[in-house]
């Protein structure tokens, strides 16, 4: 037999191959996990936006072997992205990433609709080991799997394991080392659905097995394999092309089939010592959480907590954070040579390394409450409860999460996004995210309310002040909203939305898989999204402490003289050389520069200077108020405020900013696009330097529509 | 097209059976929506149970080969099946 050359003997490889391969809600992840621990790492699979998570696993004899963790599918038909990705490593043999062995895993509590993903996987005929997951689950509802039959009728190694409690993980590892045999046996047979297109593919090219033949019948194009081999293509089309091929029904054939074979073999492999099989926890407790009231109300108080955490709870250690951040600029500052170099490491990288780190406590705090409602199996029914209301946005139930998240910080929610499988709605959501009005406005929309709306107008009980950011609030969830909506129609969907999808039984946490989430995402953000921000923190930096020419020198020798001292403090004159070079510098000029373009806004020069600065932080637009005006203290609105209000504009002779004025910019911050380290995760989410750039122009067009509007009828 | 013929009962869509009412998938109206609901188990001759409608009144969760599947009705209406008394 041919195939008894393909058995593998380890020993004799340095490093083997390993893929994992199961359904969703199988416990992939957690076996992935207790075979890794902390020995994995994230990256991507070429060309799509599927993260790749691999790791090693450490035998006790020494060896090692390397894993891939596929995403979890339910068949080797590719429909979504998730799916291709998995299809393609396991159908294509020249793939870089193609196993040498294949874990299945399947949930043993589940054992039908799991086989099906088993089956399609020894017909393929690849070393397989077929592991049955939550074995636990089995035996607390009474039933006993004969693994012993299965392994006998399905002709691969069977493992019962529990991966949560680790059971079962050392003889799963014992498996690996040992030689594999392809499966023996076909689980169905493939040439009794298509017998003359399997033997017209297997007559023209070299398969493996009569699955693989009928696959590349139904998948020839997305078969990344024969973009590489066209003539191969080719010789199989030509093959083909005197039949007629229906691919759907040829599948729908194969499924019929497939399943017929499996509900004998569970018949036959599972004995069912209690009389009613019944989740009674998970039915009782979906009552609540799926009901038309409690189901909302509680579903509420879980958003409500998330949000409270990352806007409040994470302010303490980001506190530290910029404290620590702090003391390291004052000792690098002090440590090194004064002149250009310091000042670069200083403002330039270590500030911008602090404008990475600072989103840390965020994100941890905001995926361990998601990795908590997707272990538990919570997030599945805030979908099912969510879907109606959010699909006709274009919008998918689990959205809600990104969107609320979006107000306290639009990074960790966009990150937030991938638990959404479908494509478009998920480039939905990351594109209007951003538009949920973020914690970082808030000390912008504080500092201009208070400028333009005088402190106790009040509208009967209401102070006016607080409806107007109130207002900001809900205009920028309806923008969000309704730029969804606008999204449904243009986007071209890759996939078609399903909704067909398991609701899991409710589970305890894991605490492991919380804190290696965590673990995970922040050594994404910090890595891939952490670079771009740095860098573009360096231009920035360059930009507004940099001037052509000699310019600086100029002005810090203007202040030398005694006359232009006069009777100024230190502290004072500082200020004031710290305002002329801003305006001289490159940031000035082109603030400057961009006026005519934002004087239909109101704005002034100084108001375009602001604008560029604060693309590192929206915040930074106080920061960079406060050294216009010249105010030493940047902590200190009420001075910013009150050189802003003596501010008058050269043209009109009146104060420059006017309610007009005010309204203007309040809504170019709610709308703009002001944010670098969210262009850079929305890059590092979708691959794609595309979505950032649309992003920005269409927040930046909104923007600039809705300032001029609201100027030009207000002034 | 698969079906199953069955003597009697008068065949519905997946879509409208009342909640807790139990049936036999039959056949399928929507060849992509059949694939992908075949391969979660949706076969022909299998039994379903309308376990849960959401609040809104839409997607529904079937109880099927031993565990929940969610679906929209629209996805759900594509499946013919035939109610048990």
């Amino acid at each position: 037999m041919a195939e008894q050359q393909s058995i593998l003997h380890l020993n004799n490889k340095s490093k083997i191959k390993v893929a994992l391969i199961g359904n969703p809600n199988s416990g992939k992840s957690t076996l992935f996990n207790a075979l890794t621990g902390l020995n994995q790492k994230t990256g991507n699979f070429p060309g799509v936006t599927v993260d790749k998570k691999s790791g090693t696993i450490k035998f006790e004899n020494g060896s090692t072997a390397e894993i891939i963790d596929l995403p979890g599918t339910y068949s080797l038909y590719p429909k979504s992205m998730d799916e291709q990705v998995a299809f393609e490593v396991l159908c294509n043999p020249d793939n870089k990433n193609y196993p040498d062995i294949t874990i299945v895993v399947a949930d043993a509590s589940n054992l039908k609709r799991n086989l099906f993903l088993v089956s399609q996987i020894i017909d393929l005929k690849i070393p397989a080991i077929l592991v049955l997951n939550m074995m636990d689950m089995v035996e607390k509802e009474g039933d006993r799997i004969d693994t012993t039959r299965l392994s006998e009728k399905l002709g691969v190694k069977v493992i019962g394991i529990s991966a949560r409690n680790k059971n079962g993980i050392n003889a799963l590892k014992d498996a690996i080392l040992e030689p594999i045999p392809v499966p023996q046996y076909d689980f169905i047979d493939i040439k009794k659905i298509a017998p003359e297109l399997v033997e017209k593919v297997k007559s023209v090219i070299k398969v493996n097995s009569d699955f693989a033949a009928f696959q590349i019948i139904n998948n020839l194009n997305e078969m990344s394999y024969f973009d590489k081999n066209k003539d191969r293509k080719t010789k199989i089309e030509d093959a083909l092309n005197t039949f007629i091929i229906d691919k759907n029904q040829l599948q729908q054939k194969e499924s019929v089939e497939r399943y017929k074979v499996i509900n004998r073999l569970v018949e036959e492999c599972i004995t069912h010592t209690s009389a009613i099989k019944t989740e009674t926890f998970t039915h009782r407790l979906d009552s609540i959480l799926t009901h038309r009231i409690w189901g909302y109300a509680v579903f509420l108080t879980v958003l409500f907590f998330i949000f409270q955490s990352i806007f409040f709870l994470a302010a303490y250690p980001m506190d530290w954070i910029e404290t620590l951040f702090v003391s390291i600029s004052k000792t690098t500052a002090n440590t090194l040579p004064p002149g250009e170099l310091n000042n670069l490491i200083v403002n330039g990288i270590i500030a911008g390394l602090s404008g990475v780190v600072i989103f840390v406590p965020q994100i941890a705090l905001l995926f361990a409450f998601i990795a908590i409602l997707e272990d538990t199996g919570y997030m599945a029914r805030v979908s099912f409860i969510m879907d109606k209301l959010l699909r006709k946005f274009g919008l998918n139930g689990r959205s809600i999460i990104p969107l609320i998240s979006g107000v306290a910080c639009a990074v960790p929610a966009i990150m937030s996004a991938r638990t959404i499988s479908n494509w478009k709605e998920r480039i939905i959501t990351i594109m209007v995210t951003p538009l949920m009005s973020c914690s970082a406005r808030l000390p912008v929309y504080t500092l201009l309310i208070s400028l333009v709306i005088p402190p106790n107008e009040k509208l009967g009980f209401f102070n006016y002040q607080g409806m107007i950011l109130m207002a900001l609030y809900l205009i920028g969830f309806i923008a969000a909203i309704l730029a969804a909506l606008v999204m449904k129609w243009i986007l071209k969907a890759k996939e078609k939305s399903y909704f067909i999808m398991e609701l899991p039984v409710y589970r305890t946490p894991q605490w492991r898989n919380v804190g290696l989430t965590i673990y995970e995402k922040v050594q994404v953000f910090l890595w891939d999204a952490g670079k771009i921000i740095v860098a573009i923190s360096v231009i920035l930096w360059f930009l507004s402490s940099h001037a052509p020419g000699n310019k600086f020198a100029e002005i810090e020798k203007k202040y030398t003289d005694y006359s232009w001292r006069a009777d100024l403090n230190d502290a004072e004159i500082e200020a004031k050389i710290g305002a002329e070079k801003l305006e001289v510098s490159y940031a000035g000029i082109l603030g400057k520069s961009i006026e005519p373009a934002i004087a239909p806004l109101g704005f002034d020069w100084k108001i375009g200077i602001s604008l560029i600065t604060s693309f590192a932080a929206r915040e930074v637009f106080v920061g960079t108020m406060a050294t216009i005006y010249s105010v030493g203290d940047s902590d200190n609105t009420q001075s910013i405020q009150d050189k802003m209000r003596k501010e008058i504009n050269p043209k009109t002779g009146l104060p420059q900013f006017t309610i007009a004025v005010g309204f203007s910019l309040l809504l170019f911050y709610a709308f703009a696009m002001q944010c670098m380290s969210t262009l850079a995760i929305v890059y590092r989410e979708t691959k794609n330097i595309k979505w950032p750039i649309i992003q920005f122009l269409y927040m930046s067009a909104l923007a600039y529509l809705a300032s001029l509007l609201v100027y030009q009828l207000l002034k | 097209m698969l079906t199953f013929a069955r003597m009697g009962n008068k065949l519905k869509q997946l879509s409208e059976l009342k909640l807790g009412e139990k049936a036999v998938i039959d056949s399928f109206t929507d060849d992509a929506m059949a694939l992908k609901l075949l391969e979660m188990g949706c076969t022909p001759g299998e039994m379903v149970e309308l376990d849960k409608i959401a609040p809104m009144g839409d997607p529904i969760a079937i109880s099927i080969s031993g565990y929940l599947l969610s679906l929209r009705k629209e996805e759900a209406s594509t499946v013919l099946v035939s109610p048990l008394n």
